[in-house]
């Protein structure tokens, strides 16, 4: 809604686009109140929302400049209502989603001020929202999205989607952020829950919506919502009942959603279009490998290691070596993953990261170093930032206190 | 190009919000045309029909409707064209015909000093 008020209000006027959308959800809720929820409530929204529009376009008409092409039409009463009509059609708010999504991309914003803008304004996540999604203060957040709304409201003008050089060479900061927004739901760092559905959810509509545009239907573009849709698939999997996290070997497959298994196998098979190999070719290409074991010990652990050898080559991180030293483990054994995670360069950077210590620990463990094993966990343990993290940690913790076949508690 | 005023006159008012809205849509797209042509100066603006009257040198104020209902104005638009034929020939796509009503096509008076 923000996207498509401030597609008609011009990005300078990016506030008064969000007190529209405020005013829409205070009438909205008055009218609730008193005369219960309508049947649509989201086209009812829609509606105040348009209806909220008109009403500031009439009232700053004189005070204010709006988006330049787009002036001529909203001065005049003539055409000021079909105008705005036509830009809250289903069509056009697609395109203003677009629009606002390369515009946060802005390439004087940092890559996490990109997905803090993304979810506040294209997401509808409120600050304390967007503080959850990435531990941070809502202080911190707030002076975050607000200085991004300064620079974004300083360009004067929306991102042109039509003008195509530009569009490809922002593309990579779009895609890059859209994975970014994907993993902060699915590993992300909030303090409530170890998986946030709603953030991935979101990620997965923006790149449905990128995936509609001719210059955006790229093979990195399929590869990333192929990605998605092949770790969405074991979304339902990674949360038991009871609440606590599942590892990937140990977690239900039968609860995998086929259906999105599916989905990310059409989507990689249509990325596989062109020489272009992207990280997000070779991530989806584990996950796919993943979610075709039926069973975690038909896991094919020979190819994951091969294609982790490529992703290193083509985006080393020092969580992509970690990640590699674990495949390296299922296919050699516990000392081959010790000995390569011992070898990871900059490992410091992995210092704070609970599966860092995790692995190491369940590596150990595997090797009957009970002791050593346990310091490890304990290490994890004080790096958890969630209950759900620390609880599954602190289960690993006691599974090395006992008798090696407690290993599987 | 010269300036002309189209003054739209009379013609019904839609009765159903669905009508109002197909009329609206007709509007938007004569203007739009005639704007990408670039015939446009302003697209001006529609009137109420009803208002005061304010006339004489006491002033006095009355209600309006001012004339018979087929010839209140009901909006107006300021163009450019080449001259008055042209601008007259453009008006010819005008919604308003379909409705019974007429377009009052006026040169802006060029004032020289």
């Amino acid at each position: 809604m923000v996207a498509v008020l401030t597609r008609i209000f011009g990005v300078q006027n990016l506030a008064l686009a969000e007190d529209v959308v405020q005013d829409a959800f205070c009438r909205a809720l008055e009218v609730w109140r008193m005369r219960g929820m309508p049947d649509n409530p989201a086209a009812w929204l829609m509606t105040t929302a348009k209806n909220c529009a008109l009403d500031a376009l009439r009232r700053e008409r004189t005070a204010r400049t709006f988006e330049p092409e787009l002036s001529r039409f909203l001065q005049s009463e003539w055409t000021l209502a079909p105008a705005v009509e036509e830009l809250f059609s289903p069509n056009a708010i697609k395109d203003d989603l677009l629009r606002m999504m390369f515009s946060c991309c802005h390439p004087r914003l940092k890559e996490e001020a990109q997905v803090a803008l993304m979810l506040n304004i294209l997401c509808g996540f409120s600050v304390d929202e967007v503080a959850g999604a990435f531990v941070s203060s809502h202080a911190a957040i707030e002076k975050r999205i607000a200085r991004s709304k300064k620079v974004l409201a300083s360009s004067k003008k929306l991102f042109d989607v039509g003008a195509a050089a530009e569009f490809s060479q922002r593309l990579p900061a779009v895609q890059r952020a859209l994975y970014l927004l994907f993993n902060e739901g699915y590993h992300g760092a909030s303090p409530e829950t170890a998986v946030r559905a709603d953030v991935c959810r979101e990620a997965m509509r923006l790149t449905a919506v990128l995936l509609e545009h001719i210059a955006g239907r790229t093979p990195s573009t399929y590869a990333l919502a192929a990605l998605m849709a092949l770790h969405a698939a074991r979304l339902p999997a990674r949360v038991d009942a009871a609440g606590n996290l599942q590892p990937l070997i140990d977690q239900d497959r039968s609860q995998w959603d086929a259906q999105l298994i599916a989905e990310g196998q059409r989507l990689l098979d249509l990325s596989a279009s062109g020489p272009e190999l992207s990280e997000y070719h070779v991530e989806a290409a584990i996950a796919w490998v993943h979610a075709t074991a039926h069973r975690a010990e038909e896991t094919n652990w020979a190819e994951i290691v091969k294609l982790y050898d490529m992703l290193i080559e083509i985006r080393p991180s020092p969580v992509v070596a970690l990640n590699r030293a674990i495949a390296l483990a299922q296919r050699d054994g516990a000392h081959r993953g010790l000995d390569e995670i011992r070898a990871i360069a900059g490992a410091e950077a992995l210092a704070k990261y609970p599966f860092y210590h995790a692995a190491l620990g369940e590596l150990e463990l595997r090797s009957g170093r009970q002791e050593t094993a346990r310091s490890h966990f304990e290490a994890a343990v004080g790096c958890a930032r969630n209950p759900m993290e620390r609880r599954f940690l602190q289960q690993r913790v006691h599974s090395c206190k006992g008798s090696p076949q407690s290993e599987s508690a | 190009m010269s300036e002309f005023l189209y003054l739209y006159r009379g013609g019904e008012r839609d009765s159903s919000p669905e009508q109002a809205q197909q009329t609206m849509q007709k509007w938007m797209k004569w203007l739009t045309d005639l704007g990408q042509k670039g015939h446009v100066k302003d697209q001006g603006q529609p009137l109420e029909r009803t208002g005061k009257l304010v006339q004489g040198s006491k002033k006095t104020v009355t209600d309006g409707p001012f004339a018979e209902a087929k010839d209140v104005v009901g909006g107006y638009t300021l163009i450019e064209a080449r001259d008055l034929d042209q601008a007259v020939d453009l008006s010819k796509g005008c919604p308003i015909f379909e409705f019974g009503g007429a377009v009052e096509v006026r040169p802006v008076m060029k004032l020289s000093m």
